[in-house]
């Protein structure tokens, strides 16, 4: 066992971590652990654009980008958050470019923006260009970006330590974490005065996702099963245009760069249901869109996919703009968009529920916002909550470049503050019986098939449409697998980068997940951005314009309700 | 249809030294050879070791000598391969375990050419200006992802510890041709070195390596240029 002893530790090396881990550095002793090398984080796979009012080829107002922030979430949104992140987006954005992230520009060198789902002019009048983008690789610059930043600033980084346990006090501190370093095996305790989680989200616990292999849930897992609510969990983006069956994310910038969905008879359809924005409705609602004409038939050839119609658009803007998923679709479909569609359907993309913060990144316990001391969390893993019932596209990375931001400052405030807290009594010693446990049989269940097992029903009870015999037996069905989870043997017993028992132990932490989402499912009797209820189909403002709090306990689960905060826009029929 | 992977397996805690194993998978023309590595791990064998995340090509972990040639798991379709395929970690790092190398060497030449914005003249209100044409000039080597491919691909750095390697170059390029920066004089001294870009020899492999589309001998070539006319 190694100890290390850091006044920060920062728990996942994608946007909102290393944005956090840099607001420290040079000013503190900062830890970054990450289960991958830092530019490896699914902040990397984000493809479109980062949102900020900057206002470059037209008229917009940060209060415009609150407002869409807030229809877009179902008025779900907190709009204290909702109000930090529009108004903080000019800065970050501009702070990313003064780190050298390049944007692409203007004719006049300034950065260029582009339309996206659910943003508009004038709250609602028509689609606005408010994206700020490079081709469809923002995140990809974004990670490189911040990344080259770190090393910039010399970040103490741990590559390659996938996440264990979180550590707290006998009085709810947060006091550290422990990792397993994967390359050697050995178990490392980092003792530190705050801890940031920003580990991201969890998609893999659906069939078909966007997300990669890595996005199970780590960081929120652990810290459910020490007690901390999940929050609004029940709220999973299914992002309309992911490739057929395998799911990876073809961007919303095809849309507002002029693509269209199209139906098996050709229609393009969403105007039908969203007469002003057309395919530029939020992602809960075309997913849904499709989910409708593929349940009446409307499939192409009567299957569960439609077209994402490309072929009207200017080559040479395809290649400037939309390089890297026209490359998506011919390497694994064989497609080419520039002359023929390419079959799409909602995909497990998003999270906008997760650990409950507040807008400095402090993790809360309860419906009275009470703060977990030296606990913080940002990113997808976050859930402060901006994005309400159903994130617009593009604010995932104001999210994370904001929050990560704010996070990671309050933090260097707060080890300047308090003094280290003792570890607790062998602070190993959970992290050590759980790996000791799934190492322990040489025969029983498989992992790969209680994982599958998982994501199909997930993907077929709890995606785009629930009901409450669907949400039930999906609740049966994860209780049963968790059952079978606790003698899930594996056949690697050695030490050296034994990515067989960090999978195992990553399905434990999908496991709750799973368990969380359902719970808030099923409690929510609503229809509400992302959480449509086919047995509940109207949103109900009078029972459930309230935050959810899922909490883990000896006996099962408990379930509160948390108020939304309202401060200037009112909840209102959602229409676009 | 069946296909046979024959896999260069290494694990340190009980091999003397390397050994190819072969496992027989049912897939789909269409599966990644990342899929397919996958249900060998699944369904076959746990201790099957490799590295991967995104899956689609975007994050860079899972490069290895796929037929000899280094590819990404997860962007090469089974379809391209044939019935019997051959992996191989990467060649020139130390083998951690069967697919999976060291990987510090690799980051320790990334960081040796500052691969980081150095602009040190205080930012007035707004965006620092940059025009179309000034940012195209470093477009294509912004979308390096680090993966290896290209370094490992490279015969000179097989047989030389000191050579930075084309992905080290690929990002020092990035910055030496955006506008915005002011230490492209730094990074040409730090490539002029005995361990910089004169030791490539054109070969151009680490452009075949590329998994996106990075014409890296260009970057490459590119830099020695800037160099020949900052002497001059």
């Amino acid at each position: 066992m190694a100890y290390h002893r850091y006044d920060a530790v920062v728990v996942g090396a994608g946007g909102a971590g290393l944005m956090a881990a840099i607001q420290m550095a040079g000013k503190a002793n900062v830890a970054v652990v990450s289960k991958l090398y830092p530019p490896r984080s699914h902040t990397g796979a984000a493809q479109g654009g980062i949102s900020a009012a900057l206002g470059n080829v037209e008229e917009d107002h940060p209060q415009w980008h609150m407002f869409d922030t807030v229809k877009g979430g179902d008025y779900l949104v907190d709009q204290d958050a909702a109000s930090v992140l529009a108004h903080e987006a000019i800065d970050a954005v501009l702070e990313l470019e003064h780190m050298g992230l390049p944007f692409n520009r203007t004719p006049d060198g300034r950065i260029d923006q582009r339309r996206f789902g659910g943003h508009t002019r004038n709250y609602g009048e028509g689609p606005v260009r408010r994206a700020c983008y490079a081709a469809d690789r923002t995140g990809h610059m974004i990670i490189q970006t911040l990344y080259q930043q770190g090393i910039k600033h010399q970040l103490n980084f741990f590559d390659e330590h996938h996440l264990l346990d979180i550590l707290f006090t006998d009085d709810g501190e947060c006091c550290g974490v422990v990792t397993l370093e994967i390359k050697t095996g050995e178990i490392h305790v980092i003792h530190a005065k705050a801890v940031l989680i920003a580990t991201g989200g969890f998609g893999r616990v659906f069939k078909v996702t966007s997300n990669a292999m890595a996005g199970t849930g780590d960081g929120v897992a652990l810290a459910y099963r020490h007690g901390v609510p999940l929050m609004d969990m029940e709220f999973y983006q299914f992002h309309p245009t992911g490739i057929y069956k395998l799911g990876i994310l073809l961007s919303e910038a095809a849309r507002g760069e002029g693509g269209i969905v199209r139906n098996g008879e050709g229609e393009a359809f969403a105007a039908r249901y969203a007469p002003t924005l057309k395919d530029l409705a939020p992602r809960d609602m075309m997913s849904r869109f499709i989910h409708q004409e593929i349940r009446e038939g409307r499939g192409v050839d009567g299957k569960d996919y439609v077209l994402l119609d490309l072929t009207h658009l200017p080559p040479e803007l395809i290649d400037a703009k939309l390089p890297d998923i026209t490359d998506f679709a011919r390497t694994y479909l064989g497609v080419e968009p520039k002359t023929e569609g390419v079959p799409i359907q909602p995909t497990a993309h998003y999270a906008m529920g997760g650990l409950p913060t507040d807008i400095e990144g402090r993790v809360i316990r309860d419906r009275n916002a009470t703060v977990i001391p030296g606990f913080y969390s940002a990113g997808e893993s976050a859930c402060v909550s901006v994005h309400g019932a159903n994130r617009l596209g593009t604010n995932s990375l104001v999210d994370l470049v904001v929050f990560g931001r704010r996070a990671g400052k309050h933090m260097l405030r707060h080890i300047q503050d308090v003094q280290f807290r003792p570890l607790p009594e062998d602070p190993e010693f959970t992290a050590r019986a759980e790996l000791a446990n799934l190492l322990s049989r040489k025969s029983g269940e498989r992992a790969a098939d209680i994982r599958s097992a998982m994501q199909e029903v997930m993907m077929d009870k709890v995606s785009v449409v629930r009901d409450e015999p669907g949400l039930v037996e999906a609740q049966r069905s994860v209780r049963e697998l968790r059952q079978a989870y606790a003698s899930v043997a594996i056949q690697d017993h050695g030490t050296t980068y034994n990515t067989e028992l960090l999978e195992a132990h990553e399905l434990g932490c999908m496991l709750d997940c799973a368990e969380s989402i359902v719970a808030g499912a099923l409690a929510r009797t609503e229809s509400r951005g992302a959480h449509f209820r086919s047995d509940y189909e109207k949103r109900d403002d009078k029972n459930w314009l309230a935050h959810t709090l899922v909490y883990k306990t000896s006996g099962g689960l408990d379930i509160d309700k948390k108020p939304v905060t309202i401060t200037e826009f009112e909840p209102k029929e959602r229409k676009y | 249809m069946e296909v046979t992977l024959r896999i260069k397996r290494y694990n340190p805690d009980q091999d003397v030294k390397p050994a190819f194993k072969e496992y027989k998978v049912e897939v789909e023309g269409t599966d990644r050879v990342l899929d397919a590595l996958n249900q060998i791990k699944w369904y076959q064998d746990g201790t099957l070791t490799y590295r991967r995340s995104c899956a689609h090509g975007v994050c860079g972990s899972d490069a290895m000598r796929i037929n000899g040639r280094n590819r990404l798991a997860c962007k090469i379709l089974m379809q391209e391969l044939g019935k019997k395929v051959t992996l191989e970690p990467l060649i020139g790092f130390t083998v951690v375990k069967d697919l999976v190398v060291d990987m510090d060497k690799f980051f320790d030449s990334y960081k040796s050419v500052k691969p980081y914005l150095i602009a040190d003249d205080p930012v007035g209100v707004g965006e620092r200006r940059q025009s179309p044409e000034q940012r195209e000039a470093f477009e294509d080597t912004t979308k390096c992802i680090l993966c290896a491919a290209c370094t490992t691909a490279c015969p000179v750095t097989w047989t030389s510890d000191e050579f930075v390697g084309p992905a080290a170059i690929v990002n020092a390029h990035r910055f030496i041709f955006d506008s915005r920066d002011q230490a492209a004089g730094e990074r040409l001294r730090i490539l002029n070195t005995r361990s910089g870009v004169w030791r490539c020899r054109t070969i151009f492999n680490c452009t075949d390596a590329c998994p996106r589309g990075i014409e890296v001998t260009r970057a490459i070539e590119q830099v020695k240029r800037a160099l020949l006319f900052e002497q001059a």
